[in-house]
């Protein structure tokens, strides 16, 4: 009996003026800020490469150091800055890569679900949060302070891992999660002893994924400068010993020279130096992308 | 055809099938077999069941089963442990050591610690206090929160709900590559490129609505708090918008479903499905921004210009400032004494401990979101 007068009132109608324009504004609001959002990256990248690329393009930029030159002179490149950027990265890798992997697999493997899972998550949660400048200061008063070592590369490096290491751990966690429980258990169904499964087929098969980790890590902590200026002072010269006080960084070379004025040719390697670092850094994010891409475990 | 115990008959049907094989066939049931009466001809003549009892004890002892050694699994075992353990322990002992070299610069301080602005750690009276740095770190953070998370909204809602999925992926690809450009990059951008590019906007501002305190003209806009907090907002867009994203692209289908199936618009579903469903992560996303922009060091530095000694204080966004972090980077230098090094120390427990209490909260709204 109903039906026939639903039938009749039955209407399709376009939404109301009001509401046709609500849902317009909201398309506009949206389009700009994903616009806002694009042009940071797209006018930072503009800036560096426009100021410093005339300089990279040499060789000399890439062989030598900034020994004996001063800011009013041109000349000399950033090798040794780049030498220690990289090795901090790779001492800093050396301890907080085997550290977030073994933590991620207590997490996943031995404790998933128990209160030490717990704790040591929730630490790491904290340990993601901490302000770089805490890091730095931390080690500052452990080495410096209390033990009574000098400023030191290898100090910057040990900063570092407070930085790196949650990265490390919590994608190596992800990747561990998504490794079907089937092939461990076909594992241990062989007699395969835990820690040989762990090491033969679950770490192997969520590699991509740990990689992928360690190179965001990496990215990360090669563009930090909070711990570079606590804990090392900049040199000039090539100086390959992380024991020794003063050593190279491209942070702090960018750091050291930017408050020159802008028609000093030492100005000019400020940006050639901010450009090699991002260049550094975006070719570790675009490889870690590739990895993850390669990987053979997907997220579902 | 159940195997119930009804009918001793029916309960022997299936018994040759198993006696085929004797290491199937279960002992117990042999023996039930023969306690009912008519036992059937081929169990009783080719499998007895004393016979069948040997077959099963023997079968364990023709497979060899290696020992397998557990020393592996303990090691293994014990460093996975010693590793979370260290990461624990790393954690405490960041607040312990920075607590106990903080401590006797505090005691021996003068002014009071949380109400003072001076900093005079030189010499041999301490005064210092945290009143001016815990102003402008929180004034810049949450300006860039307030500039960064509406329009990190904006770009999740336009990634999920607007673009097809071979636009969005570029775009976000794009958003995230943000968060890869070290701090020091944007910190000389934004001193040498945005702020001189922000300054008529600053001046309008200050033109306008200049009797508001804290929009009040200053000595020195071109290193202000605002160009610091612009940036800042940039440095947070992509963590913002990336968990935004997450949380938006796990709505219920069926709840947007619905709401079209009643002839929402677009915008409708959003407001009455997504942007419900998302809200306690955005939240969650804002304070882990505002806890990046809390901490944020080297960009804060290069850009605000350091006020000069015994200038009056202005909680103005347009004049310069020092934050936690700045404060410390700045003077880095300086750490010769113990009790000078002990006051910055103390400037960094604080900014550790604010820091922590921002990501707790995080983590609380993210886990109750989780829960209803």
């Amino acid at each position: 009996m109903t039906t026939t007068t639903t039938d009749a009132q039955l209407s399709f109608r376009r939404p109301s003026g009001v509401r046709t324009v609500k849902n317009g504004l909201a398309t506009v609001y949206v389009s700009i800020a994903t616009l806002l959002a694009v042009i940071p990256l797209v006018w930072v990248l503009y800036t560096v490469i426009t100021k410093g690329l005339q300089l990279i393009l040499s060789s000399n930029w890439w062989l030598q150091s900034q020994r004996g030159i001063t800011p009013r002179r041109d000349g000399g490149g950033a090798y040794h800055a780049i030498v220690g950027t990289v090795e901090m990265a790779l001492i800093c890798a050396a301890i907080a890569v085997p550290l977030g992997i073994m933590g991620a697999i207590l997490l996943i493997e031995y404790a998933k679900g128990t209160k030490v899972a717990r704790a040591v998550s929730f630490m790491v949660d904290i340990l993601s949060g901490i302000p770089s400048i805490v890091a730095a200061l931390f080690i500052y008063a452990l080495f410096i302070t209390i033990f009574g070592f000098g400023r030191s590369a290898i100090a910057v490096s040990c900063a570092l891992v407070l930085l790196m290491l949650p990265v490390v751990l919590r994608s190596t966690e992800e990747m561990l999660k998504l490794v079907p429980q089937e092939l461990r258990e076909a594992s241990y169904a062989l007699g395969v002893p835990k820690w040989k499964t762990i090491l033969r087929i679950v770490i192997p098969t969520a590699f991509g994924g740990i990689m992928t980790g360690v190179m965001l890590g990496l990215a990360r902590v090669m563009g930090e400068t909070a711990p570079l200026l606590i804990l090392v002072s900049y040199a000039v010269g090539i100086n390959f010993s992380p024991t020794s006080d003063t050593m190279g960084a491209l942070p702090t070379m960018i750091n050291a020279g930017r408050d020159q004025p802008p028609q000093m040719p030492g100005y000019e390697r400020v940006w050639a130096a901010a450009l090699t670092l991002i260049i550094i850094v975006m070719l570790l994010n675009l490889l870690a992308r590739g990895i993850a891409r390669a990987s053979k475990l997907k997220e579902k | 055809m159940s195997v119930t115990d009804t009918d001793a008959t029916e309960r022997v049907e299936p018994e040759p099938d198993a006696a085929e094989d004797p290491s199937l066939s279960p002992v117990v049931d042999h023996s039930a077999v023969s306690l009912h009466s008519p036992v059937p001809r081929v169990v009783a003549h080719h499998a007895p069941a004393p016979e069948t009892i040997d077959h099963a004890e023997r079968a364990p002892r023709g497979v060899k089963l290696a020992k397998i050694s557990k020393t592996g699994d303990r090691v293994f075992r014990s460093l996975a442990t010693t590793s979370g353990l260290a990461i624990v322990l790393l954690v405490l002992f960041v607040g312990i050591f920075l607590l106990a070299l903080a401590l006797p610069s505090l005691q021996a301080n003068h002014d009071n610690f949380l109400t003072s602005r001076n900093w005079t750690v030189a010499g041999n009276e301490l005064r210092f206090g945290i009143a001016g740095l815990f102003w402008t770190t929180v004034l810049s953070s949450v300006l860039a929160m307030a500039i960064a998370v509406p329009i990190a909204v904006g770009v999740a809602l336009c990634l999920t709900q607007y673009l097809h999925k071979r636009a969005s992926g570029p775009v976000s690809f794009v958003v995230d590559l943000l968060a890869a450009v070290p701090s020091i990059i944007f910190g000389l951008w934004g001193l040498t490129v945005l702020g001189p590019f922000l300054a008529p906007a600053a001046e309008w501002l200050i033109s306008k609505i200049g009797w508001i305190p804290l929009f009040s003209r200053n000595v020195d806009p071109k290193g202000s708090v605002f160009v610091a907090s612009v940036v800042l907002a940039i440095m947070i867009l992509p963590i913002v918008t990336a968990i935004s994203r997450d949380v938006f692209a796990q709505t219920p289908r069926d709840q947007m479903e619905a709401a079209l199936a009643l002839g929402a618009t677009r915008w409708e579903v959003i407001r009455t499905a997504v942007l419900p469903y998302g809200r306690s992560g955005v939240i969650s996303a804002s304070m882990l921004g505002l806890g990046r922009a809390l901490g944020e060091t080297i960009a804060v530095m290069i850009i605000l210009t350091t006020p000069a000694a015994g200038r009056p204080f202005s909680p103005s966004i347009f004049a310069g400032g020092e934050t936690f972090a700045s404060k410390i980077a700045n003077n880095a230098a300086e750490f010769d004494s113990p009790s000078k090094t002990g006051a910055y120390i103390a400037a960094g427990l604080v900014l550790f401990v604010v820091t922590f209490v921002v990501n707790a909260m995080a983590r609380v709204i993210a886990d109750r979101g989780v829960k209803s």
